[in-house]
């Protein structure tokens, strides 16, 4: 049973006619939804359907054509400085540098995000410890297997404490086990208050969302819990689900 | 063979898709040709001089009048002072004074001997000894025009004739350099980094795992650029018979003969560049910096290299690019065959063996 | 501000790490700095010659042995005739030949007059043009010495003479090494930060984390700066190795202000980088940006009178000469080196080169913003 679903938590992601155009093509065409704190929302959908369009605007990466939409209560248009204070992102490469080492890298990035010196050398100690990569900290990102990349990564994009974190594809070549653990730091991070926007290949991965949506060539075709869509769809898993929305599909990348 | 046409094919795609790139790889050869044959120019023209005229009379003026019509000089300014030369040295302004001293017209006329004063910007010493001697050449044609009807005795008369290059045209000595710069520039760099590149995204070993043989992998990345190579080849000459009016006086087959050799070779090095380094970023460095360079020095199309000490000229012989150019420049302007530069041919040949090797044994050692 | 600080540590400590590149960066140049000059040498001397001989007399041999003694000239062989010291041309073993016809001492005495022939390898320009002109002179001095001894001063009564005096300022010695080492050090500061600087903004798009940036709440021009700093320190560290050089190989003591020459470097460095950040902007591949520097780089080079006057080209090279920012610094560099120019001699380039840097940073930044 969700908790979420009953008590009224405020709103961390609201999307309302959302739409980017390049010319005649319409990557994003008029998708509304919304996100609620602490909520762990997966946003599906084939390559090419426009989920990372979609995704770069809610960063304020990208200028809507048409449409509004607001982050932690900032408008994407008009407040991005402040949209951007109060997020993290992590993308399909990490992000990490890899020729400077854990500690520098987390440095750099708390740096950037304005935090104090002393802060910063409490966050460092903390992340390496919680992470268990004493040992490795002085090493250079480059060095390190993908998994721990991985986690690094995603520990320095909650340095700053932000309201939302976008994940884009962040699973992509590591083993399942490493798959699980990453998805307890999700869970933990959502626990703890931060609303988690992530954006997945791997439809197993979007069981372990609260709410997820399937885009098909640039619009929502479904949106909700995944315990509801299999059942509106009469499908054993999400990825029956997905399987028929995408199969009427035209574009594929 | 199917599949390294396929590869082949799949490279050249890639390099036609990348329109920038293109772009300069074509316009390098152009732009190079507009400047060299239309832009630079070595011989003194126009050179801004300052009079400082003491005298200000007849005299002066007409022998002011008559640096100004050459085509040597251009009189910048006419001032009194001579605290003006300095100036207008140090501002860049002028590279020789003229000075008259007060009596010049009087001494003339009446002590039918007068001096002249030249004072050259010695900062760039070829262009000061140049103008000098233009300068020289005017004031002796002004003498003899006040001398008109005396005939001076015992007159030695050079008769002057200019080999291979009438017109004394420049053309000839750097479209040779211009091929030679280009197809470096693109076999070298561009096939160095293109081949970096694919290890620095990791690309390089899944071709390496490929049932495909490993060198093979390499050769087809360098492949399309062999055929670049012999487009600027074409294009450089088209450019400069038509552009430049540059004759080709010898077999253009043996043009391009030798032109696919150099580009063997530079190949080669492009290749062992990639095997020895690890990012796109050194590759550039080493290529730009450690072989472009110095062949622009040491090929001998722009600084002659008589003219180096002794340890810099044995550099040059180093250099694929020196030999290269002699051959072209046999070739296209003394029209020599086969037989009049067998030898250079027979050391380029040599290189692109000597490159060749290295790089498959280095990439023995290190790739595999 | 402190944004700033953190962004030049991470670059620095990226630089440092890359032993490679530092050692490009510093080596490189001073390797080029020691060859170039000794390498990139126009002087005219020791052209090779081919005199052939036909008179075998005393006053044939004077004229010989005057060439041979002259600095210019490297006597070659000594064919027996033209078709040989042709021969020795089309070997690249001289470039000028000289023919003195038969009869020569008897006709020059007799006659009162007599002609020689010369002959140049006219593929290279320079040396044909200097050479013909130095041979000329030598020509004409032997035959003013030959007057001398056969009509002594009194029987040129009537004759008006212009006697030229020669002075030659800066450059006491004439060494083209002088000219060189000034212009190409500023050209080689020029490639490093122009290259550099592109190539690092296209790989952090390249490799992705340019994205990661554009997440952050960091100022565009926070961000640029801290782009900027490194490669214009870099620049004057590079510039400073390079007086240093210049100064203990050639003994090249700058006649004007250094501090002059390093204003003026801080300057003409916001525009070189700001013209690496512009290409930046319009690339996608660390190759691209290569490329394209490469091309500017090259007719930057040719087009900034380093090694063929400004003075020479047609109108429309010289607007592209004037519109080349290292045209400027090359210009400045040698005045202040070589003939002690001051600020108010250099005030127009300043204002040129500054003008530069704004167009050029704000163009970039203005790019900038679009894409993202």
């Amino acid at each position: 049973m969700n908790i979420q679903n009953y008590s009224p938590a405020p709103l961390a992601i609201v999307a309302e006619q959302l739409s980017k155009r390049y010319g005649d093509f319409v990557a994003t065409d008029a998708i509304s939804f919304d996100v609620r704190e602490g909520e762990i929302f997966g946003f599906l959908g084939a390559n090419g359907a426009g989920k990372t369009t979609a995704m770069k605007m809610l960063c304020g990466l990208l200028k809507p054509t048409s449409g509004k939409a607001s982050v932690a209560g900032f408008d994407v248009h008009s407040q991005v400085q402040e949209l951007k204070r109060n997020i993290g992102y992590m993308g399909q490469k990490f992000s990490l540098y890899d020729d400077l080492s854990i500690e520098e890298n987390i440095r750099y990035y708390a740096g950037i995000y304005g935090l104090g010196r002393k802060e910063i050398r409490l966050k460092s100690l903390d992340l390496i410890e919680t992470l268990g990569l004493e040992q490795e900290r002085a090493k250079l990102v480059g060095s390190l297997p993908v998994g721990w990349k991985q986690k690094v990564a995603f520990s320095v994009a909650l340095l700053h404490k932000p309201k939302v974190l976008f994940l884009d594809e962040p699973t992509g070549g590591v083993d399942p086990l490493t798959r699980r653990q990453f998805w307890e730091m999700i869970y933990e991070a959502a626990g703890q208050g931060t609303t988690i926007f992530i954006t997945t290949h791997y439809m197993d991965e979007a069981e372990y969302c609260d709410r997820i949506s399937i885009m098909v060539d640039g619009r929502i075709e479904a949106l909700g819990p995944p315990a509801e869509l299999k059942e509106r769809f009469g499908a054993a898993s999400v990825n029956e689900v997905f399987y028929q929305l995408a199969r009427t599909a035209n574009r594929t990348e | 063979m199917k599949q390294f046409f396929a590869f082949v094919k799949k490279e050249f795609a890639h390099i036609l898709r990348d329109r920038k790139t293109l772009i300069i790889l074509f316009g390098l050869p152009v732009s190079q040709i507009l400047i060299y044959g239309f832009a630079l120019t070595n011989e003194v023209k126009n050179s801004r001089i300052i009079i400082i005229d003491h005298a200000g009379d007849e005299q002066s003026r007409k022998l002011t009048q008559k640096l100004d019509a050459s085509n040597y000089f251009e009189v910048y300014r006419v001032a009194q002072d001579i605290s003006a030369v300095q100036t207008a040295f140090q501002k860049g302004e002028v590279k020789m004074a003229v000075v008259f001293p007060a009596n010049y017209g009087n001494d003339l006329h009446h002590q039918r001997r007068a001096q002249i004063q030249l004072i050259t910007d010695g900062s760039d010493p070829n262009l000061a000894a140049a103008i000098r001697n233009y300068a020289s050449a005017i004031i002796l044609e002004y003498q003899r025009e006040l001398n008109a009807g005396i005939v001076l005795p015992y007159q030695i008369v050079p008769q002057v004739r200019m080999l291979y290059n009438p017109q004394l045209k420049d053309a000839h000595n750097f479209v040779p350099g211009v091929m030679a710069l280009v197809l470096m520039l693109v076999c070298v760099m561009m096939t160095s980094i293109a081949i970096v590149k694919e290890k620095e995204t990791g690309t390089m070993e899944i071709l390496l795992v490929s049932s495909f043989k490993p060198l093979l992998v390499i050769v087809t990345k360098a492949f399309p650029y062999l055929v670049l190579s012999l487009f600027n080849v074409v294009i450089i000459l088209l450019l400069s018979v038509f552009l430049l009016d540059l004759p080709v006086n010898g077999s253009i087959a043996l043009l391009f003969f030798e032109s696919t050799v150099f580009i063997i070779s530079s190949l080669a090095l492009g290749i062992l560049i990639s095997i020895l380094t690890s990012s796109q970023q050194v590759a550039m460095l080493v290529s730009l910096m450690g072989l472009l360079i110095p062949t622009i020095l040491f090929s001998g199309f722009m600084f002659p290299i008589e003219n180096m000490p002794y340890p810099l000229q044995l550099i040059s012989h180093v250099i694929p690019a020196k030999w290269f150019y002699g051959i072209v420049q046999g070739i296209m302007i003394k029209g020599l065959g086969i037989g009049g530069i067998w030898k250079e041919t027979l050391i380029l040949s040599g290189m692109a063996l000597l490159f060749l090797l290295a790089s498959l044994k280095s990439f023995k050692i290190r790739l595999q | 501000m402190r944004i700033v600080y953190f962004l030049l540590e991470k670059e620095f400590k990226q630089i440092f790490r890359n032993p490679s590149i530092l050692a490009i960066i510093i080596g490189m140049p001073l390797i080029q700095l020691l060859v170039l000059p000794l390498a990139a040498n126009y002087e005219v001397k020791h052209i090779g010659i081919a005199v052939v001989d036909n008179d075998h007399s005393t006053y044939s041999r004077r004229l010989i042995s005057k060439i041979g003694a002259s600095p210019y000239f490297s006597l070659q062989d000594a064919p027996l005739s033209f078709l040989s010291a042709a021969e020795a041309v089309a070997q690249n073993r001289a470039d000028l030949i000289l023919e003195i016809p038969a009869g020569f001492e008897r006709n020059l005495i007799r006659e009162n007059g007599q002609q020689l022939f010369i002959a140049a390898n006219a593929i290279n320009g320079i040396k044909a043009g200097l050479g013909t002109a130095c041979l000329n002179r030598i020509i004409e001095q032997y035959n003013e010495d030959v007057r001398a001894q056969m009509v002594p001063g009194a029987a040129l009564g009537g004759m008006v003479q212009l006697d030229i005096a020669y002075s030659d300022w800066y450059n006491p010695l004439q060494l083209y090494h002088l000219f060189m080492v000034p212009g190409i050090l500023a050209f080689l500061v020029t490639m490093i930060t122009g290259f550099l600087s592109a190539m690092n903004i296209v790989k952090e798009k390249e490799d992705g984390t340019i994205e990661q940036i554009n997440v952050t709440p960091i100022k565009k021009h926070h961000f640029i700066l801290g782009k900027l700093l490194p490669f214009w320190m870099i620049g004057n560290v590079v510039f400073a190795l390079g007086l240093l050089v210049s100064f203990l190989v050639y003994g090249i003591v700058p006649l004007g202000s250094i501090l002059l020459l390093f204003v003026f470097l801080w300057v003409y460095l916001l525009a070189i980088l700001g013209f690496g950040l512009l290409v930046s902007t319009y690339c996608d591949t660390q190759q691209q940006a290569m490329l394209i520097m490469f091309f500017f780089m090259l007719v930057f080079i040719l087009m900034s009178g380093l090694l063929t006057a400004i003075d020479g080209m047609p109108l429309w090279a010289k607007v592209v000469a004037f519109l080349n920012p290292v045209t400027h610094i090359i210009e400045v560099a040698r005045a202040v080196v070589l003939k002690g120019s001051g600020w108010r001699d250099v005030w127009a380039q300043f204002l040129i080169v500054g003008v530069f840097g704004i167009v050029f940073n704000v163009w970039a930044i203005w790019n900038y913003r679009k894409v993202s």
